[in-house]
């Protein structure tokens, strides 16, 4: 099974055929709804970023706070959809893959197709099994968000699936 | 002083229940942690029927989660919902002290103490979070007799999100029912985290259909309506959202839901309210009832 790491290249995300499984090992940053919004409200500020997003893979999950012994909590994906609205910003800058659940919209699916980017899902409301593969994670920006924080994982043999064209039309 | 004697006797008469935080708090740790044994065994059951391999493997992997989780006494799901609250209080006892309080402080133990996701924000607009997962959506409703029931069920917004509510007309009838069932699970697609258990409430009015679509996520996989026509309702619906194809977790197969739970009250002469709720594979709850002399049970 074909490995990602990042930071990716157009040629890795070529690659991935659809509905194809991969496994992601390395760095992934998580975003839910609320770090988003303030990525897109700083970027409208003309502020900079507190992560460099530019060739690195966004996981949506917002994960159940770590118990003593644990890397972090329970963290399965979220509906990437919520996302959409924002994301054409997130790929005009450089981040070239997404991990989450569920349908995109067309403007979405034409920006990836603009960038070069990549759309992965993996499995919904798993989320023991899933945070077994995150190795590391460290809160990098808007720890006030709590489990809408940007965290940034190292994951090892992370799971995840090209969706094809019927998964993602209505 | 006859009269102040009957209230004596009254007061005497009717068992003293006093709500218990740590109760709801069990509860909310018990239901993330642990899939109820009927919606387990219909996952095993699906994974048996299931002939497309991507499927099967990810039904073994619904089950292999579920197992973990249970083990650990962690939550299946990172989203441990909003926790909606189901009172059935016997109006034969004699409530003393804040039932809505000790929800909001079994809630707030659980999920601030049991490292959960607090995932409730204090205002829709406003959104900031409230920190401790309350307030709980608490439903309360009065029975004969003197027990109490409370059932906590979180629920997360992936398949809330998804779920629909119609005011159908009379002439739209069983199958404007239906589409509207489909049509519903089909918008869901992947999104809901399927395979789905499908709460149907149908009648009532615009608030009571949603709540009969809710109570129906609560009730058990493997035993149909008792009324025949919506016992025929559930097994036809449950036939063909299973022909939509989607699948466990969107990826295609037989299994889209595990059951189609329907719940229907007389409704207006004008009307016919339709609610769908969708609950994803993590369909959670757990209860415990008190009785009076006996307190609590929890219900395995």
């Amino acid at each position: 099974m074909k490995v990602l790491r990042a930071p990716l290249t157009d040629e890795d995300i070529r690659a991935v055929a659809e509905g194809e499984e991969v496994l992601i090992s390395g760095v992934m940053y998580t975003a839910r709804d609320a770090a988003h919004r303030r990525l897109a409200e700083a970027a409208a500020r003309g502020e900079d970023w507190p992560v460099d997003l530019k060739g690195q893979i966004l996981y949506y999950t917002g994960p159940c706070p770590a118990a003593p012994g644990e890397v972090i909590g329970p963290a399965g994906p979220t509906t990437s959809g919520r996302m959409d609205p924002y994301t054409p910003l997130l790929l005009s800058r450089g981040l070239k893959a997404m991990v989450g659940k569920g349908r995109r919209s067309k403007e979405v699916l034409a920006a990836m197709e603009k960038y070069g980017a990549l759309y992965l899902v993996t499995y919904g409301g798993l989320g023991v099994l899933l945070a077994d593969r995150i190795k590391r994670a460290e809160v990098v920006a808007y720890p006030d968000l709590g489990p809408e924080a940007i965290f940034r994982l190292e994951v090892e043999n992370f799971p995840a699936i090209r969706p094809t064209a019927s998964y993602l039309q209505r | 002083m006859g009269r102040r004697r009957m209230l004596c006797i009254s007061r005497n008469k009717y068992p003293k229940f006093i709500p218990d935080p740590e109760v709801v708090k069990e509860l909310c740790l018990r239901a993330v942690s642990r899939l109820p044994a009927d919606v387990r065994r219909a996952l095993e059951a699906a994974r048996e029927r299931e002939e497309d391999p991507v499927a099967k493997r990810t039904l073994g992997l619904i089950l292999e989660n579920a197992r973990l989780a249970a083990e650990r006494g962690r939550p299946l799901c990172q989203d441990t919902g909003v926790a909606v609250v189901f009172v059935e209080l016997g109006q034969e006892v004699r409530l003393v002290g804040d039932l809505e309080a000790a929800v909001n402080e079994g809630v707030r133990r659980a999920y601030v103490g049991g490292y959960l996701r607090r995932s409730v924000v204090a205002d829709p607009l406003l959104r900031e979070n409230t920190r401790d997962n309350t307030p709980a959506v608490l439903h309360v409703e009065l029975r004969p007799g003197d027990e109490v029931k409370i059932t906590v069920m979180p629920k997360g917004i992936g398949s809330e999100n998804m779920s629909r509510l119609a005011m159908l007309k009379p002439a739209d009838g069983r199958k404007g029912v239906i589409n509207f069932v489909l049509e519903t699970v089909a918008r869901a697609g992947p999104n809901a985290c399927p395979p789905l258990v499908v709460g149907v409430g149908v009648g009532g009015t615009m608030e009571r259909a949603a709540y009969l679509a809710k109570k129906a996520l609560l009730r058990r996989l493997d035993e149909p309506n008792p009324r025949p026509h919506l016992r025929e309702l559930e097994e036809e619906l449950f036939e063909r959202v299973n022909e939509l194809g989607i699948g466990p977790e969107g990826l295609g197969g037989r299994t889209t839901a595990l059951a189609v739970l329907v719940e229907a009250f007389p409704t207006h002469i004008g009307g016919l309210p339709v609610a769908v709720n969708l609950g994803c594979h993590a369909a959670r709850h757990a209860t415990a009832v008190w009785r009076p002399g006996r307190g609590w049970e929890v219900q395995a």
